[in-house]
């Protein structure tokens, strides 16, 4: 195998570790953690599957965001639906077998996928342009805000040219990962757009668990959108503070 | 006595042309707490030795303590959908105001000494050490948020400024940084029982002198009975409501409808108090104490209900918190929510026809009103979500001939704060406080221009004293200011209509 197949396995592993190993950690770590108040943003559902609802909102349509500012909302939205569209474009290198609901999806995605690229590219251009346009947003825009949506230009710039311009072996990429999955590891079409490529997707893995992408975490963990508004009905009292409780009827 | 400029109200509130202004209110901090404020409470009297490091322990611990920060700490994405949010934001223009660049003069120590990339990169990623001069910073803008929510609104994951400014009072505590303001009222509280430090004799006086009031003014013995054993309900309600104005009239208003329901009723001088600062400092240990004298009240006169005064922060506290910190309340009526507001009361029997109110009584008012932020975003009235902005309304509507609601995006959830929230409303913070107003007195002035309104009403004792305060800075009478039960205790029909 090639010593650019063997430097991209090693890469890759060390990458999907740190990006799942980050990632469980900080679940984890939201989990346990206690939320000793009940401190929904009002007025909040009154029933758990209502404030499930409320987050996927959140998720889906960025409910709040769309209260707020209907600028920042639509590139929000050219950038994070574009995402969504590319990544199931791009199931198809780690899916092997043709058939199925994935494949199924990934084949309804295809015709848009292509396009998305200009949606996810055209939507970051904007948020990054804010960043230097709008007073307010620069102030509190730092070096690792402006990396980060460079990071994914470069991603979707060097995926775009091989989409669009200079195909790469799609098929080898397949294999690769494919292979890397099964780890019976296989050799990387040694292609230059290809490998930029992969090497920021594995910088994007690496930066995921410590950067402010927690944010696909912390949506679904905010108490403020997803606890119900039961506070007159339970108590949600936290274990740390169950000892104040039994000072108190001594 | 004011040096700073008032800022100039605009047409159209809710596209507030704010000057953004770097440092604008940095020279802007409450006094400082003494030891006799800090020690009572189980603070250092003065800053600690090695603050630096038990500063640094005490973010660690509440990290650990509460999901809210753990989450928030890490989730921001700094798209700056809440940057305009903040009242104080927009009548400052300080960025250091705007939500997000608050939440940072913590975070940025948050990543300094708890994330791998802060250690690392340091400022690359906006970790900062916590030298003498952030802890200034902090001590400057971690007091100037009211802990309204208004910015947790819009923020696309919740994340509420709120309980970053908790956090960050509670460790500055922990190194006997305190506020002079907050912990003053706290300690009063503890030793007598209401933010005033009012004694039982007192407050027994004042309530003897309100019965005779009423008695001469509408010839109705409406009683204000102070800690009756056996009675059915016990009022909480805020110490101001026992002499401000327009609180006072609230106070009576309350007292009429009780009469007139024919419910006994007390209030107890041990619990002489509604309000719980223990929030604003962030203190879960204080905020239980607080709370905990009204569990204890509650036992000792045997009642059967509880129902709170007019109070935004106190009705968050009791509404969101009192059960998990004072409860369970298995020893009171299971017929009634625990605790309920005295406009969930009040709004009942006007709609069984349990009291009669006659609108023609305030003649000549055109009301409109304020949704105090704690109510609006941090607690409910009656079952339905949202009835924190209906069931006021209703109540008012029934007392008054006219009412007209401000700009749509200055009320409901998306209501600003009167300027004097979180533990702010003190002098030494008079300069923020009239800033602070001025994206509701904007909508104020709109609606008294266009609709001929003459009144707001408010409901919480905080936004009463702030905006009598400071409406004559903007050239609007501090009578304006009523309280939804002064309209009540005017409309009220006594005498007339047992069930
Ligand atoms: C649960 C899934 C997700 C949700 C609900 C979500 C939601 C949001 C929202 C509401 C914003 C703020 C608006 C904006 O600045 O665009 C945002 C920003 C951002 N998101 Fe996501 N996101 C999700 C997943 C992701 C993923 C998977 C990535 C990247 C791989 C990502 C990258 C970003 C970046 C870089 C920003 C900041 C943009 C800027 O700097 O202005 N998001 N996200
Ligand atoms: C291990 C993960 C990934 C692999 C193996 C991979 C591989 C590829 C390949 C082979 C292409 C060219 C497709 C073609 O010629 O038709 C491509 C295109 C593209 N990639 Fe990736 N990519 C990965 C992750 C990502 C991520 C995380 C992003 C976005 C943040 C991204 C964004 C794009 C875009 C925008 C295109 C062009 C549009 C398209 O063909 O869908 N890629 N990628
Ligand atoms: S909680 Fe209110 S005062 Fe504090 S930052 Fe948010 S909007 Fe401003
Ligand atoms: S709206 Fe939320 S995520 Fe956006 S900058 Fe403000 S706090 Fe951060």
């Amino acid at each position: 195998m090639a010593f650019v197949a063997v430097v991209y396995t090693i890469l890759f592993y060390v990458a999907a570790a740190t990006f799942v190993a980050g990632l469980v950690y900080k679940v984890v770590r939201y989990t346990r953690t206690p939320a000793p108040l009940p401190i929904p943003t009002m007025p909040a559902p009154l029933t758990k599957t209502g404030a499930a609802v409320r987050v996927a909102r959140e998720v889906v349509i960025f409910e709040s965001l769309f209260r707020s500012d209907k600028w920042l909302w639509l590139f929000a939205v050219m950038f994070h639906l574009g995402l969504v569209l590319v990544i199931v474009r791009h199931l198809r290198y780690f899916v092997s077998s043709h058939l199925g609901l994935v494949w199924t999806l990934i084949a309804l995605a295809q015709p848009f996928g292509k396009y998305a690229a200009f949606a996810l590219m055209a939507g970051l251009a904007a948020l990054l342009a804010r960043r230097f346009m709008l007073v307010r947003i620069r102030y509190i825009t730092g070096p690792s805000d402006i990396l980060l949506l460079l990071l994914l230009l470069a991603i979707g710039a060097s995926g775009a040219s091989m989409t669009f311009v200079s195909h790469t072996d799609i098929v080898g990429v397949k294999a690769f990962f494919l292979g890397l999955m099964m780890f019976s590891w296989q050799p990387l079409p040694a292609d230059g757009p290809l490998l930029v490529h992969l090497f920021l997707v594995a910088m994007l893995l690496i930066v995921f668990p410590f950067s402010k992408l927690l944010h696909v975490a912390g949506v679904f963990f905010s108490p403020t959108r997803n606890q119900p508004d039961t506070a007159r009905e339970k108590r949600h009292i936290a274990a740390w503070a169950l000892p104040l409780d039994e000072q108190r009827s001594k | 006595m004011v040096e700073f400029q008032i800022p100039v109200l605009n047409d159209v509130p809710a596209e507030f042309d704010t000057k953004f202004t770097p440092g604008a209110m940095a020279h802007l901090k409450p006094f400082l707490a003494k030891a006799d404020h800090n020690v009572p409470l189980g603070f250092p009297g003065e800053l600690v030795d090695d603050w630096q490091k038990k500063a640094i322990d005490r973010m660690g611990d509440l990290v650990k303590r509460y999901r809210s920060l753990a989450v928030y700490l890490d989730s921001c994405v700094k798209c700056g959908s809440c940057a305009d949010k903040c009242h104080y934001f927009l009548g400052t223009g300080d960025p250091k105001n705007m939500p997000v660049a608050r939440q940072d003069l913590f975070r940025s120590v948050y990543r300094r000494y708890f994330t791998p990339t802060g250690r690392v990169f340091g400022s690359l990623v906006g970790a900062r050490d916590l030298t003498k001069e952030v802890l200034d910073e902090w001590y400057s803008y971690f007091h100037q948020c009211s802990q309204c929510r208004r910015c947790s609104v819009f923020c696309p994951y919740g994340i509420d400024t709120a309980e970053i400014s908790m956090a960050a009072r509670d460790v500055m505590d922990h190194i006997g940084v305190g506020m002079k303001y907050c912990n003053e009222i706290i300690a009063k509280v503890h030793k007598i029982g209401n933010n005033l430090g009012l004694p039982k004799p007192a407050l027994a006086d004042t309530l003897e002198g309100l019965e005779e009031d009423v008695q001469d003014g509408t010839g109705h013995p409406v009683r204000f009975p102070l800690d009756v054993k056996g009675a059915d309900i016990l009022l909480v309600t805020p110490s101001a409501d026992f002499f401000a104005e327009p609180h006072v009239d609230g106070l009576i208003g309350y007292a009429k409808v009780f009469h007139q329901a024919g419910v006994s009723w007390t209030m107890s001088s041990y619990a002489s108090e509604a309000g719980n600062f223990g929030m604003f400092i962030g203190s879960y240990e204080q905020m239980y104490k607080v709370s905990n004298r009204i569990r204890k009240a509650a036992l000792d006169l045997g009642v059967k209900r509880i129902v709170f005064g007019e109070c935004g922060h106190a009705w968050r506290v009791a509404y969101s918190f009192l059960n998990t910190l004072a409860g369970p309340w298995d020893f009171l009526d299971p017929a009634y929510p625990v605790p309920q507001h005295i406009i969930e009361f009040t709004y009942d029997l006007i709609k069984r026809g349990g009291i009669k109110v006659d609108a023609e009584a305030n003649q000549g008012m055109v009301l409109t009103v304020h949704d105090s932020c704690n109510v609006a975003r941090a607690s409910r009235m009656g079952t339905m979500p949202g009835g924190q902005f209906i069931l006021p309304r209703e109540v008012i509507k029934a007392c008054v001939p006219k009412f007209v609601d401000m700009h749509p995006d200055t009320i409901g959830d998306k209501t600003f704060c009167c300027g004097g929230g979180g533990g702010l409303l003190t002098d030494d913070l008079m300069e923020l406080r009239i800033k602070g107003a001025m994206p509701r007195m904007e909508a104020l002035a709109q609606v008294i221009r266009d609709e001929g309104v003459t009144h707001m009403a408010a409901m919480c004792a905080i936004c009463k004293s702030q905006f009598t305060k400071v409406l004559p800075y903007y050239g609007m009478k501090m009578e304006m200011i009523v309280s939804v039960h002064g309209l009540v205790s005017n409309a009220i029909q006594l005498g007339t209509n047992k069930i």
